[in-house]
């Protein structure tokens, strides 16, 4: 065991923050340092201008995209080489945060679906961000159970081979930005809901598509819903057979699953500093006893993860996939935020209520915890998606008995009509 | 990086476990805690032979100067079929005892015997319920005897040396503890098994009535030196209840493939499925926490008061948790006496207990973090 590089690692290491030390927009450091949760540190800043600079300038290096393929924009680097990066990139990471979705899930569908002059048009200008991608999966009425999704697509019927589609999407993140959107609809609702389905991409520009920002329950609007009316796809645009849009969106929905962070934040060192710093009758919160033991139940949980995550980088590094023992990560990190929040604000008395920065305890970000939370728990694989997951693919127990298997779709009893 | 034990040490693994499932099947532990025998004898000899007690000990002393992530891969298959053997005691603590502090002629005298089990030896440092602070121990030493009662003590009805923590200056702090060797076959030493929650494992009250005790290390540096050994052991016991957590897991798991009920596997059920997803991720996070403490014990590591009290406090979470959830899985059969449940939610709920409570352990956690924090 160690944690040390490999020569070939460290090699790597030198050159790359050696690259960082030249380019990056050290500018923005301390803003992006103070970025997250409850931070305000970005306000101010044209955040799309600013990352769409810094992924260009990273595009042109070979490290915009760095596990794909050079001829498609990528750096043709290795998996262990795409982690070297993330952990020397460090908070200038966070300026990728609106091309995660097109680099690391519509991306990889388009490489494993379309024709190959499809890629070569399509891929470089998302690999520089250039071009930004969203993901149209989720619908009002098909969250967890995707393959229950309604939008229709149809022949248009004139000759022209072009589909028609007419529908809506939800919690669609950076809809408002994308230039193309990878597109799960029915196309045959007379068979079970996975078999009717089929994938497409758009320009999401087209004549009918609508975008309208989601207010969410923390008052921020960080998702939309993306309305489709009389939408015309040119018949190139398929993605797959028609009927394989479930077999194309797992290609999707299995690289959210392998794509490995730099771990996901539970709050736990926030929390740790607010408890040094708080004073109460008895002295600093942290000489408390029934705070230290919560205190210390979280502190395993992150280093659990932590070290969970080194593991896969340890398999990744011996050219092994990472073990499912990586799917924990957000069902842990979700609830884990959600509790720290709560406990944060607790410890702060009636004052943890508020929620100006100004006078709020650690410039309110547990109470931007605590609001936000909640939706980590359910976007990407609920906590109960993801406990499903593990219970079935992890230890083998049998999959829940689904009473709409072979059920055409257009008879499944739905609460929505 | 390289956070995953080698080829050679996986291979070490599976031979024990091969080992072991043949020496140490459920009947076997059953064996001691039905029977009058206060461990396994056969099974002790047979780990002795194997050579995985002596493990760690120099090759100059009759081990097999193996490293620390060989002996935490042994002590997980132990945990795994819940060895009825004194190991924790003799090979975690006692000899790591004498490989911190113990003068040469103290090795000389003891680790060739701990390596290859002619011996067995332990740590008796409770005085009775209460935690463990340098104000509970009240036993004292003088002029090369010492007198008092430690309770309980884990393996002190078998052990044949006990190294036993004493008060030797006055008040009632840190700097008046001093370790000694104590020959428990001696005159003046009073031994009486006292019964535990998990009978597989034995426990005795130890008096001491002037009994010959044989400095290890300096006068005062008792607590310290406790300290060091507790950081060792607790990464040791950690991967044991690592072991056995996962084997609890196993149980669980599948019992739900395998009981019907409403016409389908338990199994099948979300509140069974989700129960059993909670234990696996709390058995993950205990193996990775595991393997931390691991590295900082193999390594040397100043990071290992931080990483075994990681490892223990997490271990402990996922062995009690599995233990008591894998009961809950196989319902009312769960609860009875010839299903092996319990032996898991005992061996569980034992282990919380040695080298101080889960709640000491998160009072560690937390010194260390500061700790580090501060620097």
């Amino acid at each position: 065991m160690t944690f040390d590089d490999t020569p070939e690692e460290a090699a790597f290491r030198a050159k790359v923050r050696a690259w960082l030390d030249a380019n990056a927009p050290k500018h923005l450091e301390i803003a992006l340092a103070k970025g997250g949760f409850g931070g305000s540190g970005l306000d101010g800043l044209d955040i799309m201008a600013e990352s769409k600079a810094w992924q260009a300038k990273k595009a042109a290096a070979g490290y915009g995209c760095l596990h794909w393929p050079k001829a498609y924009g990528g750096g043709g680097f290795s998996p262990i080489e795409r982690v070297i990066w993330g952990q020397e990139e460090g908070v200038f990471g966070v300026l990728s945060s609106m091309f995660i979705i097109g680099h690391g899930m519509c991306g990889p569908t388009v490489m494993a679906w379309a024709s190959e002059d499809q890629k070569r048009d399509l891929l470089p200008p998302l690999a520089s961000g250039e071009h930004i991608w969203c993901q149209l999966f989720s619908e009002p009425a098909s969250g967890s159970d995707l393959a229950g999704l309604r939008t229709r697509a149809e022949p248009a019927g004139d000759g022209s081979g072009d589909w028609i589609v007419n529908g809506q999407k939800i919690w669609t993140s950076g809809a408002q930005h994308s230039d193309w959107g990878l597109l799960v609809t029915r196309t045959d609702p007379a068979v079970p809901k996975h078999k009717g389905l089929t994938m497409f991409f758009l320009d999401m520009r087209s004549p009918g598509v609508e975008i309208r920002p989601i207010k969410q329950a923390n008052g921020q609007s960080g998702f939309n819903e993306v309305y489709f009316t009389d939408v015309r796809i040119p018949g190139a645009q398929r993605l797959g057979a028609v009927g394989d849009g479930w077999k194309v969106s797992l290609t999707t929905l299995m690289n959210e699953r392998l794509s490995i962070g730099s771990g996901m934040s539970t709050g736990f060192p926030e929390l740790f500093d607010l408890c040094c710093r708080l004073e109460t009758p008895s002295g600093p919160a942290i000489e408390d006893r029934a705070v230290r033991s919560k205190l210390a139940s979280w502190a395993v949980k992150t280093s659990g993860l932590k070290y969970t995550g080194f593991r896969a980088i340890s398999a990744l590094s011996r050219g092994d996939t990472p073990g499912p023992e990586n799917s924990i990560g957000k069902l842990v990190a979700g609830a884990t935020m959600q509790d720290i929040a709560a406990f944060a604000l607790d410890l702060q008395g009636q004052g943890g209520a508020m929620v100006d920065p100004a006078l709020a305890a650690a410039t309110a970000r547990f109470q931007g915890m605590l609001m936000r939370s909640p939706a980590t728990r359910i976007e990407g694989g609920s906590d109960e998606i993801l406990r499903n997951i593990i219970a079935e693919r992890v230890l083998g127990l049998p999959g829940d008995i689904r009473v709409d298997k072979d059920v055409p779709f257009n008879q499944i009893p739905t609460s929505g009509r | 990086m390289n956070f995953e034990f080698s080829d050679d040490q996986i291979q070490l693994r599976n031979q024990a476990r091969k080992y072991l499932e043949a020496k140490c099947p459920p009947k076997a532990v059953r064996a001691v805690l039905e029977g009058d025998q206060p461990f396994d004898r056969d099974l002790w000899n047979g780990l002795g032979e194997m050579g995985y007690l002596g493990v760690v000990i120099p090759e100059a002393y009759g081990g097999l100067g193996a490293g620390y992530l060989e002996l935490c891969v042994i002590a997980e298959e132990l945990g795994r079929v819940i060895a009825p053997v004194p190991v924790s005691s003799s090979v975690f603590l006692a000899t790591e005892f004498l490989l911190t502090a113990g003068s040469e002629a103290q090795k000389a005298a003891w680790l060739p015997k701990l390596a290859t089990g002619a011996v067995i030896g332990t740590f008796a440092v409770a005085e009775g319920v209460g935690p463990l602070t340098p104000r509970a121990i009240k036993i004292a030493a003088s002029g090369g005897t010492i007198s008092g009662v430690k309770l309980p003590v884990a393996d002190g009805d078998v052990a044949d040396f006990a190294i036993v923590a004493a008060r030797t200056g006055p008040g009632t702090d840190e700097r008046g503890i001093s370790l000694f060797v104590v020959d428990l076959a001696g005159p003046g030493v009073t031994r009486e098994a006292v019964e535990t929650i998990d009978p597989t494992r034995s426990h005795a009250k130890l008096t001491f009535d002037r009994a010959a005790a044989d400095p290890l290390g300096a006068a005062g540096e008792g607590w310290s030196t406790i300290g060091a050994v507790l950081d060792r052991a607790a990464v040791l016991t950690a991967f044991e209840q690592i072991g056995g957590a996962d084997r609890a897991l196993e149980m669980a798991r599948d019992y739900a493939l395998e009981r019907m009920a409403f016409g389908r596997q338990i199994g099948s059920f979300q509140a069974i499925k989700h129960m059993l997803a909670d234990m696996y991720v709390s058995a993950t996070l205990a193996r990775s926490n595991g393997y931390y403490g691991a590295w900082a014990l193999s390594t040397g590591s100043s990071d290992l008061p931080e990483a075994a009290a990681s490892a223990r406090v997490s271990a402990t979470q996922a062995f009690q948790l599995c233990a008591k959830n894998n009961i809950q899985t196989h319902g009312g059969m769960g609860f009875t006496w010839a299903f092996d449940c319990h032996l898991y939610y005992r061996r569980a709920n034992l282990l919380a207990l040695n080298l101080g409570a889960l709640s000491q352990w998160e009072d560690k956690l937390i010194d260390a973090l500061r700790a580090k924090n501060a620097a």
